[in-house]
């Protein structure tokens, strides 16, 4: 793989990643955002994927498989039993509306390039000029667990929080240990069995999964 | 007795792209017709059908409301004037357009604006409920696709270091890489959105029926009738075909004539109307499966190219 190919692929890659956490934001059916994360899950493989040819480093080609597993298909699969259970449902009514959210994540955008200029200096590779993407997706899926009153959307949230991480850990280091990696794969992993049992409680106990109507205590 | 020749060629450029549009345009309608037709297992009227309506339409009677004044019958004129003085000087089927160094992205798309606001006030002229309703509405989905457009081509202009036309289309030309760069993409991704917008085509406005409560297009022109609603569709229809057109010059410009002579000019046309085609059908099929979205709901969609825009932006002004 040239040099030009390979930085085109990362491009297009990396910026899979950001352009799917816009989609979360973007639509309203949980279907839809779990669809955008789980293509998330496989960009983000895929960038690992190809760091891992270009510097032909097993260890790494064998973590990106791992993360196309885990992110691309097993978490967003237990999501999408969540979303199972109310399969109409939609984010109807988010905290700041669906427009405002997008600028809002455009201005994030901007606020994580100029954040990470010194970072970007130090990282002088064509991976590293990346490393903005990675904390931009970070930042909007803060936000969209800010925003969002849905469970499901708050655990998107969350696992693009995770998938920011991923990325910038990627582009910026010359390879994660294997070990480190995957304990903070199998983390989120955990993280999302035990919301999604939470989820599940709070469908069987409520019939809602809006977070904002639980308000008061109950014996 | 050069510089005569010289210009009397430019003319005749000027004049065979106006031409190309102007008969271009109502086939490009019935062709997505057509299109919508055969999907949905209807045979539907021949793809020609378009110019007949036009013939029909300007050899029948003038009406104007009792109460209009000079601008219900300039609407119609400037829509197509601007139509026909912005298609003379892009490179649609020459990258060499006479006056092209004039030929600026930003100041093509207001020139087009202008034919949207004249057509948007002479539908207050008459001042009839669905008028001011389709205007208000036109007006409101012009807003919002503004800024999306101008960040849009924003980003092709800081990738290519130009908002001429010609020059945008001719970097495509001699340089493969800039077309499948993410800016561009992204940018012609949001052109997009705001051409379907703009055009009132099916996510924002469907252009076949008459509902009053969801129509916006076809309620500002309910008052014309003959030679007047003539000019109107094809004013519409040639700016559909002039801004696809443009489209896919940025996005595919191989095929364009980049020299003069009869037989590059052929093959530019060849170029244009397949490739516009297959846009124009892309779309017909794209609106057989969409339906349309509630008015309040165009923000969002408006918005979604909005980012898209200012994502590419933003890669073209990093990457530089």
């Amino acid at each position: 793989m040239n040099g030009t190919t390979y930085s085109s692929f990362l491009e297009v890659a990396a910026g899979l990643v950001i352009l799917c956490a816009f989609v979360t934001l973007w639509r309203r059916s949980l279907r839809a955002i779990v669809r955008a994360l789980a293509l998330q899950g496989m960009a983000l493989g895929a960038v690992a994927l190809v760091l891992g040819v270009h510097r032909r480093d097993v260890v790494l080609i064998v973590v990106g498989c791992l993360v196309v597993a885990a992110k691309g298909f097993v978490i967003p699969t237990l999501v999408r039993r969540v979303v199972a259970n109310e399969p109409r449902s939609r984010e109807t009514s988010p905290l700041v509306n669906v427009p405002s959210s997008l600028v809002g994540a455009g201005a994030l955008t901007f606020l994580a390039y100029g954040a990470t200029r010194p970072v970007v200096a130090l990282v002088s590779t064509s991976a590293g000029r990346l490393i903005p993407l990675g904390l931009a997706t970070m930042l909007i899926g803060f936000f969209s667990m800010v925003v969002r009153r849905k469970a499901v959307s708050q655990i998107v949230g969350l696992l693009l929080v995770d998938n920011g991480i991923a990325l910038v850990a990627f582009l910026a280091t010359a390879g994660v240990p294997l070990l480190v990696e995957l304990g903070a794969s199998l983390d989120v992993l955990l993280a999302v069995v035990v919301l999604r049992v939470l989820a599940v409680q709070l469908w069987s106990k409520f019939a809602v999964l809006d977070l904002d109507q639980l308000q008061e205590l109950h014996d | 007795m050069n510089e005569l020749s010289h210009v009397m060629t430019q003319i005749l450029v000027a004049v065979f792209q106006v031409a190309v549009v102007a008969v271009g345009g109502p086939l490009l309608v019935g062709l997505m017709r057509k299109v919508r037709s055969r999907l949905e297992g209807r045979v539907g009227a021949p793809i020609y059908q378009p110019l007949l309506d036009l013939r029909k339409l300007f050899a029948k009677q003038r009406m104007r409301p009792r109460d209009s004044s000079w601008v219900f019958g300039v609407g119609p004129v400037v829509l197509v004037a601007t139509v026909v003085a912005v298609t003379a000087v892009s490179p649609l089927v020459t990258s060499r357009p006479p006056l092209g160094q004039s030929s600026d992205f930003f100041a093509v798309v207001f020139v087009l604006l202008l034919g949207s606001v004249l057509l948007a006030l002479s539908a207050l002229d008459t001042g009839t409920a669905f008028g001011g309703m389709g205007s208000s509405r036109s007006m409101t989905i012009g807003a919002l696709c503004e800024p999306a457009l101008l960040v849009a081509i924003l980003a092709m202009a800081v990738a290519a270091r130009t908002s001429n036309l010609p020059a945008l289309v001719r970097i495509g030309l001699n340089h493969p890489a800039v077309i499948a760069s993410p800016a561009r993409i992204l940018a012609l991704t949001s052109f997009l959105v705001v051409i379907l917008a703009e055009s009132g085509r099916l996510p924002v406005d469907n252009p076949s029926t008459h509902l009053e409560l969801t129509m916006i297009h076809e309620a500002m022109v309910l008052e014309y009738s003959g030679a007047d609603l003539g000019l109107i569709v094809v004013g519409e229809s040639m700016r559909l075909v002039f801004l696809l057109g443009l489209l896919v010059n940025l996005l595919v410009p191989w095929g364009v004539a980049d020299r003069p002579g009869v037989l590059a000019f052929g093959l530019g046309l060849l170029a244009l109307v397949a490739k516009v085609a297959i846009v124009g059908a892309a779309i017909a099929v794209f609106e057989v499966f969409t339906a349309k979205m509630r008015l309040f709901r165009l923000p969002e969609l408006l918005a979604g190219g909005f980012v898209l825009a200012l994502l590419g932006a933003l890669t073209a002004v990093v990457a530089r």
